[in-house]
């Protein structure tokens, strides 16, 4: 029996609901204990939610006179010694921006292998698997490490219920900082919209939304949908329909939710590298020739400016 | 300013990756370019470059073809090149890392600026500027959309979801890893292209450098195609009667809902 570590993202003093999938990753490895780490000294808040998903320890780490969010050096070190501390035979963590860049600065650090994006990990084999190519191959890569390091992308990993009695423990690592990058400012964005990248639901205007203003159609509906986020192709991007932040793609956002609903996409290759792999997709177009209709799930032919306000009638009446 | 860019030779994202044995592909069959993300990287390299003088000089690891990537990298402004020759089709990150350090400081110049993507379109690793900047022991940030320097240090920007920014600092030299929103890299004009072709090149080999290239960590057991959806299943009739009937499908047989 061993430990899984899993670096939890908090963000507006919440959880981020896509750190239950990592939870469920780790608790699906056998016989292993799950150490749920939380940066800070507030982990009581969580604790209900976090032993649901199947952690066993709860761990605050803070490091004293140190104020770890604005040094992500000194929180990749704080959370190698978690490694040591608890025994961990490997860390799992979101592959968000957060993630990936403090796994890489700890894997640089300890000289281990690290696998960013993956949607699978399996810690008997030592393997991983991720896409390769924007999405048109999976590739399984077997690590060779005593320490498994793995970021998983945000929503490819169902999270499942698993109830454990968890317990919280504070670690005060003694780390000092190497003292080479600094956060001087953070600048929140002003609205409350969910990152593309969490949402487990996803509704992306095309090209022929037309206008910004047009978008509220798909703000409309993905309000019906629940936890849902709006998208963007870069066509409607580089219109100035929708901002950068929005768009969905190879050079945009790689999401993978659970419900991909493309309004008035054509199925362009550089738009599905970046949604490829998520699990249903609905496409809504006027053109029964669409390309798009050859690579999803569902199709309904029609104009998105009747088809998209009777989906948000049908999901409030329903 | 004394700037290394660091820019990697892949298959264009629109190539068809054909896979051969377990884990290889016919790269003969695709057309290759410079890594876009790096193309970021080139341009910040080039315009800082133009305001505050020195040079900007293209660094890549792979086959004898990847000058052609080099030469794109030099159309946009860099004074020239340095390759490091292998003839593997996936590189380690790490020997990546080791071998873009030695060649650097094989160069013989002072480095200010350490310049890469923020990660490869083909591995899609988003690790060897860490690992690079770890081995120099120098500062590093990824994923940057704002980039000044001035005064001994590099101040950046970098999104952390949802449109949030955090701002970051930096003591030069550093590693900095560009994204898509730094700046808008520059198609190179034909008289560009041109003077790129008389720029130099430096060809080495791993062995020229001193790089063991064994000891991965990491292995490439498969390679596999996605799967590719087979076609939609249309919904029939009128917009409400579709529209009841996805809610339905979604709901009760895929259970999205
Ligand atoms: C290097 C590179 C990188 C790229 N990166 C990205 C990226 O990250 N993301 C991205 O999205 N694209 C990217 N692209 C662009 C991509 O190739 C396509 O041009 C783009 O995705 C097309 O956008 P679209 O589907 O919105 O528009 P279009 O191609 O114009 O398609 C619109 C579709 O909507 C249908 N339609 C028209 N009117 C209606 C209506 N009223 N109701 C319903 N359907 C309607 C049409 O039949 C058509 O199928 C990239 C391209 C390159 C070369
Ligand atoms: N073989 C290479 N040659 C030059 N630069 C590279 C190479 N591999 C990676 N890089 C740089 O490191 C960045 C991150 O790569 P990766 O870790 O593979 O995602 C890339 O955007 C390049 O700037």
């Amino acid at each position: 029996m061993a430990n899984i570590g899993v670096l939890m993202e908090i963000e507006g003093g919440e959880l981020k609901g896509t750190n239950f999938g990592v939870l469920t990753a780790a608790h699906e490895q056998g016989k292993n204990d799950v150490y749920a780490i939380v940066p800070g000294e507030k982990a009581d808040a969580y604790k209900d939610a976090l032993a649901a998903h199947g952690a066993k320890k709860i761990v605050e780490v803070s490091v004293s006179g140190a104020d770890l969010s604005k040094s992500p050096d000194l929180q990749a070190r704080a959370l190698a010694a978690a490694i040591d501390e608890y025994s961990l035979k490997g860390v799992l963590g979101l592959a968000s921006p957060i993630g990936r860049d403090i796994f890489a600065r700890m894997a640089a650090d300890l000289n281990l292998p690290l696998v960013s994006d993956a949607v699978a990990v399996d810690f008997d084999q030592k393997t991983v698997r991720k896409s390769h190519f924007s999405g048109k191959t999976f590739a399984t890569l077997q690590l060779d490490a005593e320490v498994l390091l793995c970021t998983i992308r945000p929503n490819a990993i169902e999270a499942k219920e698993a109830s454990e009695a968890a317990e919280i423990v504070a670690f005060s690592p003694s780390v000092s900082d190497p003292g080479r990058v600094k956060v001087v400012d953070a600048k929140l964005s002003a609205s409350d919209k969910m990152d593309l990248t969490e949402a487990p639901i996803i509704i992306t205007g095309g090209r022929p939304i037309g206008s910004a203003d047009n978008y509220k159609i798909l703000e409309e509906c993905a309000r019906a949908l629940g936890t849902a986020a709006v998208g963007a192709s870069r066509a409607a991007v580089d219109a100035g329909y929708a901002p950068h932040s929005m768009q969905v793609g190879q050079t945009g956002k790689t999401v993978s939710p659970k419900l991909y609903i493309g309004c008035g996409l054509s199925g362009s290759v550089q738009h599905f590298a970046g949604m490829k792999t998520s699990k249903v997709i609905v496409a809504i177009n006027s053109d029964k020739d669409a390309p798009i209709f050859e690579k999803c799930d569902y199709g309904i032919l029609g104009d998105l400016f009747d088809v998209v306000p009777a989906l948000t009638k049908a999901l409030k009446e329903s | 300013m004394q700037i290394y860019v660091c820019v990697k030779h892949v298959p264009d994202t629109a190539a068809n990756i054909k896979i051969v044995g377990e884990t290889g592909y016919n790269d003969s069959a695709c057309k290759f370019i410079a890594n876009p993300y790096d193309e970021y990287a080139i341009e910040a390299a080039v315009q800082l470059v133009e305001k505050q003088g020195g040079e900007a000089v293209a660094v890549t690891v792979g086959p004898e073809s990847a000058v052609g990537t080099l030469r794109s990298a030099m159309a946009m402004g860099a004074a020239r090149g340095i390759l490091i020759k292998t003839e593997e089709q996936f590189l380690d990150t790490d020997l990546t890392a080791r071998a873009l350090k030695a060649a650097i400081e094989a160069d013989g110049k002072q480095a200010d600026l350490i310049l890469t993507g923020k990660g490869s379109v083909d591995t899609e690793g988003f690790q060897t500027m860490y690992r690079l900047a770890g081995a120099m022991g120098l500062p590093v940030v990824n994923e940057i959309v704002k980039l000044e320097v001035g005064g001994g240090k590099a101040t950046v920007e970098r999104e952390i979801g949802a449109g949030s920014r955090e701002v970051l600092e930096a003591n030069l030299p550093c590693v900095l890893g560009a994204t898509k929103g730094l700046n808008e890299p520059r198609y190179p004009k034909f008289p560009d292209i041109m003077k790129a072709k008389k720029k130099p090149v430096d060809q080495k080999a791993l062995s020229d450098l001193g790089i063991d290239p064994s000891g991965a960590k990491t292995k490439l057991l498969k390679l596999e195609a996605v799967p590719e959806r087979s076609g939609a299943k249309m919904i029939e009739g009128a917009i409400p009667d579709q529209v009841s009937e996805l809610v339905r499908i979604l709901r009760e047989e895929e259970k999205v809902l």
